[in-house]
């Protein structure tokens, strides 16, 4: 038990030393890891997931917004949804891989694919479940429905599209940890190249994919919060309390 | 037949091109019907069985851990936002992370796959059994406590039941996802269908990639059916109006599956 405990112990120790200050190579072609290198993967890793998600956002949102608005296509969002899940995120980077290329605009646009699904099915779900008396409100007071669906709706739909955003965030950040599969070079790429980092720099690797990923759901969790209308806030408080 | 000299930086998309006569593979085409008669069942039965291994397995047991929690999280009100951060923190490291922060503990393997595998069911399961518990109606629990029953009888006779189609909702969502997430499973040395893209060069196989997408999407798409059959059988007792709602109810469990 003890040695289990010291080499847990140990492994965790090489790979706080590999992201720290780097090691030798086990083909001993020089140094490995290092703060520098953990940066520039990092760097790639974000930019390449901001990308994914900007991309994913920008498609998601309105088409979510307009056919919640129009309360069609209830069908085409939810099977959006199920076919998002039902598709694997390796097998989505082996297809663009083989049929696309490699290289980071591919790459890219595979985790695109990935980001839509969530974002599109949540954004509509939230649209369709806004409080119908305060857009009957709205309606009655003469606002336009473009109004309607950006100032009523959008607000009341904001938890719930942020829910969305999570699923797909996580989901893409962590798919981004295979991209090196795809020759973008991401934090992934110490996990997948055992020969070139050694063990150290695979569970270093990991360490790092898992610390971004909780770190992106907190900040994102806190946006949620902040999005959150205080009217909705009370009304689930009193519902909790009741 | 074109015999390659150099095998130096060979692809294996390449190597079968040299040993096969099929002109498909050696072009790389992408829909060789023969080459996948002639290789199906040597190539891709035992990662398809090894597949539904790591799926039944992980979403039996996490359904199994997750209800232990609901029973326990029942009773105990303060255990729910504690078991709900456990299991979310649990989701949210990338399954890749997953396996490889297990090695030094449980080593490569299939277990290592099952232990990352369950943590993510766990999530899924738990969250839709809690929700399922909450949207219970007052109306039948009050004629059951009226009725004189027990809490542990509430429990079983109301408020289970009446949690079901929940239950089956999110047991449908997190087996569709176990089906996907499974494919990653070879990285931590579980095998699988994702073992057919990992080892070599099989990425860029085109052949390979459009089987291997077949039969993961077919299981996924297979799974879905099955759960969307059962959740129909279990609710008949629903009225026409309610059961109609089955796909915005599912929807609101997509949406649910991770709330804050």
């Amino acid at each position: 038990m003890t040695g289990l405990a010291l080499g847990f112990l140990g492994s965790f120790g090489d790979a706080f030393e590999f992201i720290f200050s780097g090691q030798q190579s086990p083909l001993a072609r020089g140094e490995v890891g290092g703060l520098a290198q953990v940066w520039d993967l990092l760097v790639t890793h974000v930019a390449l997931s901001a990308a994914a998600m900007a991309l994913g956002l920008a498609i998601a949102l309105p088409l979510g917004i307009y056919l919640g608005h129009r309360g069609r296509g209830e069908l085409f969002a939810v099977a959006a949804g199920n076919a998002g899940r039902a598709l694997p995120e390796l097998v989505l980077i082996a297809l663009f891989v083989a049929f696309v290329g490699t290289g980071f605009d591919n790459v890219m646009l595979a985790l695109m694919i990935l980001a839509v699904p969530p974002i599109l099915t949540n954004t509509f779900v939230g649209i369709r479940q806004a409080d119908r008396t305060a857009v009957e409100a709205a309606r009655g007071m003469g606002m336009s429905e473009r109004a309607i669906a950006l100032r009523i709706e959008l607000p009341l739909a904001a938890p719930t599209i942020m829910t969305g955003v999570r699923t797909s965030a996580i989901n893409v950040i962590a798919t981004a940890t295979i991209a090196p599969l795809g020759s973008v070079l991401t934090l992934g790429d110490f996990i997948l190249s055992p020969n070139v980092y050694g063990d150290a720099g695979v569970i270093a690797g990991a360490i790092l994919v898992a610390l971004l990923a909780l770190s992106v759901e907190l900040g994102l969790a806190a946006l949620q919060s902040a999005l959150t209308p205080k009217g909705v806030k009370l009304q689930r408080a009193a519902a909790d309390t009741a | 037949m074109s015999v390659n000299l150099t095998l130096v930086g060979q692809s294996l998309a390449e190597k079968l091109a040299g040993d096969s006569s099929d002109q498909c593979i050696q072009d790389n085409g992408a829909f060789c019907f023969n080459w996948i008669a002639e290789n199906f069942s040597d190539r891709y039965v035992t990662p398809t069985l090894e597949h539904l291994y790591l799926v039944g397995f992980s979403v039996i047991l996490g359904f199994l851990l997750a209800m232990g929690m609901a029973v326990l999280s029942h009773r105990q009100r303060w255990l729910v936002p504690p078991f709900i951060g456990v299991t979310g923190v649990l989701y949210t490291i990338p399954s890749v992370a997953f396996f490889f922060l297990l090695l030094p503990i449980t080593g490569r393997g299939v277990d290592t796959a099952l232990i990352a595998l369950t943590a993510y069911n766990l999530q899924i399961i738990y969250r839709n059994i809690v929700a399922g518990l909450n949207n219970v109606p007052v109306g039948p629990k009050d004629a059951g406590r009226g009725m004189g029953m027990t809490a542990r009888q509430m429990l079983w006779k109301v408020e289970f039941p009446l949690a079901v189609p929940e239950i089956v909702a999110g047991l449908r969502i997190a087996t569709v996802s176990t089906v996907a997430i499974a494919t990653l499973a070879d990285f931590a040395g579980g095998g699988g269908l994702g073992s057919l893209i990992i080892t070599g060069s099989n990425i860029t196989f085109k052949t390979n990639i459009l089987v291997v997408t077949v039969l993961a999407v077919g299981m996924a798409v297979i799974f879905d059916i099955l759960f969307l059959l059962a959740q129909r059988r279990l609710t008949r007792w629903q009225t026409a109006g309610e059961s109609r709602g089955g796909s915005k109810r599912f929807g609101a469990a997509m949406a649910r599956s991770r709330a804050a």
